[in-house]
């Protein structure tokens, strides 16, 4: 009885896709794969690079598996690899993706000082005073004054929002755009519930807590309703 | 089994020293057991204040480094029979001379003895700050309204409150000058407190007479008729678990209307 091949090439509408089998060893796979690109179709050596997907199932591969895999294909034709596709990932990665999704809900006044740091989006209730700085992945909102530092999408979301009930901060920082609080802020303006995002000009504006729903309508996470 | 206090505010100046000889003074005042323990190694002035500096023969450093027991080391405040003592600071040594631990077990002695212990701090967040801390079961935090004060007391009630032993901090606004509070050219009691949310324990008008009383050692709060001297004296029975109402900042208005108020009980 023939076993399945362990590697197959699909072309799809998308390009050309290589399906790993999940089941046979990892040594096996590598070496068939290096047979099978090695034998097939000669093509013209001068075209173009063309990009394929890699899905390998159920199998899950280390950082250096798929380095190395990606090397065997791209060595071999004129491929290269766009992405590996699998359906297993480490307990760690899970996580932080979980906590990188959430809100983190924190009844706290963060003082001078202090520095807050969550992973995803963070909802603070209590105030951020002068000095105290609070960092999210996400978007940051605040029940509360904040007097001090504020910086969404620490590790590069630029489409995140920082919203606070009293928004007198000393600076705001989104992604890596900053904006530093006015030197003076206008007397008696009592202006409730705003929010600060970057606009197209690549600058951090502040403006009515209304104008998100236009802005950022991936804020809203609710799927239906009524 | 007495309780413990330390009286810190990040920043210096603000009346730390002051605020713990006057405790101390009114604390006694009312009977009680008290023992004051100066932290501030190296920059020692509770004693000065208290005007003890003269009686001063062992320090903190050798009751830590065993060199005399806590007994030897207390001097005793003569205008009060056995209730006042002062634990000084060394003079010669730094703050590295005594470590956290040492300076727990040091007031847990103490509170064997005496019904409160009141720690002065040096201001800072560091090696100071850390002994002075140790033993304590309640803080009071010292401010003035002024923003770089009222900033650093922010900063040092963070760091209180990760103190698991400690219960939540109460305050001390230092220094009021009503005339600049009336004309908001300085922060007012309410913006303080709102600001710093924490639980005011007094409020202390700025008064010469504190300065003049220390200069001659004998803290303000031994003399009845001064404005600061009742405000420590309502700050120590608040530590007693009294509740005494806020002083009235503003002088009295000598208006009629305001007379007839006074006299249908109507506080302004």
């Amino acid at each position: 009885m023939k076993k399945l091949q362990n590697v197959m090439i699909k072309g799809t509408k998308s390009g050309l896709t290589l399906y790993l089998d999940d089941t046979c060893s990892y040594e096996d796979l590598k070496k068939e794969l290096n047979e099978k690109l090695s034998v097939a179709y000669r093509v013209n050596e001068d075209r173009q690079l063309i990009s394929v997907k890699v899905k390998v199932g159920n199998r899950y591969l280390t950082e250096e598996q798929k380095a190395e895999i990606k090397e065997l294909i791209r060595h071999k034709k004129n491929l290269v690899v766009e992405e590996i596709e699998t359906n297993v990932m480490t307990i760690e990665e899970a996580e932080r993706l979980k906590s990188e999704s959430e809100i983190v809900t924190i009844a706290k006044i963060i003082r001078s000082g202090q520095v807050l740091d969550v992973p995803g989006d963070l909802l603070l209730i209590g105030d951020v005073n002068p000095g105290g700085t609070v960092m999210a992945g996400g978007n940051i909102f605040i029940m509360g004054a904040l007097k001090g530092i504020a910086h969404a999408g620490y590790l590069g979301n630029k489409q995140a929002i920082i919203a606070a009930f009293v928004m007198k901060p000393s600076q705001l920082r989104i992604g890596d755009c900053i904006n530093r609080a006015p030197d003076q802020y206008p007397e008696g303006e009592t202006r409730e519930m705003e929010c600060a995002y970057i606009d197209e000009n690549n600058q951090i504006v502040v403006d009515r807590i209304q104008a998100l729903m236009h802005l950022r309508p991936e804020l809203t996470r609710l799927e239906g309703g009524r | 089994m007495g309780e413990a206090i330390v009286v810190t505010s990040g920043k210096g100046g603000v009346g730390k020293t002051t605020t713990t000889a006057n405790l101390g003074t009114a604390l006694a005042l009312q009977g009680k057991r008290v023992c004051l323990i100066d932290t501030d190694i190296g920059l020692r002035n509770l004693d000065v204040v208290m005007g003890l500096e003269n009686r001063i023969i062992y320090d903190l450093v050798d009751v830590v480094e065993g060199r005399c027991k806590i007994h030897q080391a207390l001097v005793k405040d003569k205008r009060f029979e056995d209730l006042l003592f002062l634990l000084p600071a060394a003079q010669t040594s730094d703050k590295s001379a005594v470590a956290p631990e040492q300076m727990k077990n040091l007031v847990m002695e103490l509170k064997q003895d005496y019904d409160y212990i009141i720690i002065d701090c040096p201001a800072g967040i560091e090696q100071g700050y850390k002994n002075a801390v140790a033993g304590a079961d309640r803080a009071i935090v010292v401010t003035t309204p002024e923003v770089s004060a009222v900033r650093d007391a922010d900063r040092i009630i963070g760091l209180l409150e990760k103190e698991k032993n400690i219960e939540p901090p109460k305050l001390i606004i230092n220094r009021i000058r009503t005339h600049m509070m009336k004309n908001g050219d300085m922060l007012d009691v309410d913006e303080i407190t709102a600001h710093l949310s924490i639980d005011l324990i007094g409020i202390v008008a700025d008064d010469d007479e504190v300065i003049k009383a220390s200069n001659h050692g004998e803290p303000i709060a031994l003399n009845p008729n001064s404005k600061a001297s009742i405000a420590y004296r309502n700050i120590a029975r608040r530590i007693l678990g009294e509740s005494v109402p806020l002083q009235q900042l503003e002088e009295e208005s000598k208006s009629v209307f305001s007379k007839i108020k006074k006299f249908f009980g109507v506080r302004s």
